[in-house]
């Protein structure tokens, strides 16, 4: 009797770790960036308004800064602009909006209809520096510290919970910057 | 009347054959626009398309997927092949952007052990409860 119970307690145990593994199984699916805690990769990328400023990573060195990888072709970037607008207000710190893969026109009038939350633009028309980045779909957001070390990576767009979290993270980097 | 049928049939046939022979032959020309001198590195390049996931289309690799990522990463792919680089210069680059996840091939390393030895150990216990089975029935006999 004891017996037959064997494979049936095997069973009983698979279900739960099956049941177990579901609820990580959304995380399994993002690829944690191998950058995290890496200076940020240097970029020399032309602005958004002024297509013939070039910026680079070094221009933000000094405090922390938010790099948002952002494009008007992409849907989710428009579900998390409230949270984008927001950081722009309450974060403190400079919020650079990473206009992946986009056209000129198409970014501009995407800013014009739902507002530019951003201190500053660079744009990757060729996506080499998103590659350099890690970047693998849009959005993403990068927290970097005074020192240019990425701290921090959220993949997919920003909502209440991650809001909080990402205003955590920077004020512990703004903390950080102004003690050292 | 028979006659037509059967020749309907045979077109039937070979259309389809041809749709499935057209996409698979489809697949191939999707992933190369680019042109190689040198055709052992046009072979390095369809290898290593193929051992590289992309990341957006998790479970696609980057010669299988059309997404725009995919498109730049085998751009990135071309030009480095093109420069000379290595395979493992090239892969490495790969896992220092987005992780070992790209490799379809995960290395032997100490946390990918169980991974690689899974298989073997299943295969021993398989192994090993099946002799002990044959082994009790025999006594039983």
């Amino acid at each position: 009797m004891i017996k037959m119970l064997v494979p049936f307690g095997i069973f009983v145990a698979l279900v739960i770790m099956l049941i177990a593994g579901l609820d990580t199984a959304e995380e399994r699916q993002l690829v944690a960036s191998p950058l995290i805690d890496k200076p940020v990769p240097t970029f020399e990328l032309p602005g958004l308004y002024e297509p013939n400023v070039q910026r680079s990573n070094a221009d933000f060195v000094g405090q922390p800064w938010i790099l948002n990888v952002w494009g008007s072709w992409c849907w989710a970037c428009r579900v998390e602009h409230p949270f984008v607008e927001r950081l722009g207000r309450e974060a403190g710190v400079p919020l650079v909006g990473f206009n992946w893969k986009d056209e000129r026109e198409d970014a501009l009038e995407w800013i014009d209809r739902y507002g530019d939350a951003w201190t500053t633009h660079v744009v990757d028309f060729e996506g080499r520096s998103a590659i350099d980045l890690g970047v693998y779909g849009a959005p993403e957001t990068f927290l970097i510290d005074h020192q240019g070390i990425i701290r921090h990576k959220h993949i997919g767009p920003i909502d209440q919970t991650i809001f909080n979290d990402l205003m955590r993270r920077i004020m512990e980097l703004r903390s950080e910057a102004e003690s050292a | 009347m028979k006659s037509t049928t059967g020749r309907f049939s045979f077109f039937a046939v070979t259309s389809v054959l041809g749709l499935i022979l057209g996409t698979s032959l489809g697949w191939a020309s999707a992933i190369t626009p680019y042109e190689f001198n040198d055709p052992a590195n046009e072979a390095r390049f369809q290898a290593l398309s193929r051992e590289l996931r992309c990341t957006v289309c998790q479970n696609q690799s980057l010669a299988d997927s059309d997404a725009p990522l995919a498109q730049d990463l085998r751009r990135e792919l071309y030009e480095m092949i093109q420069d000379g680089r290595a395979d493992m210069e090239i892969r490495q680059f790969m896992v220092d952007r987005y992780g070992e996840f790209v490799l379809y091939r995960p290395p032997i390393a100490s946390h990918t052990l169980l991974l690689w030895a899974g298989p073997f150990i299943m295969l021993l216990i398989g192994i090993a409860i099946g002799l002990i089975t044959i082994k009790r029935r025999r006594k039983a006999l």
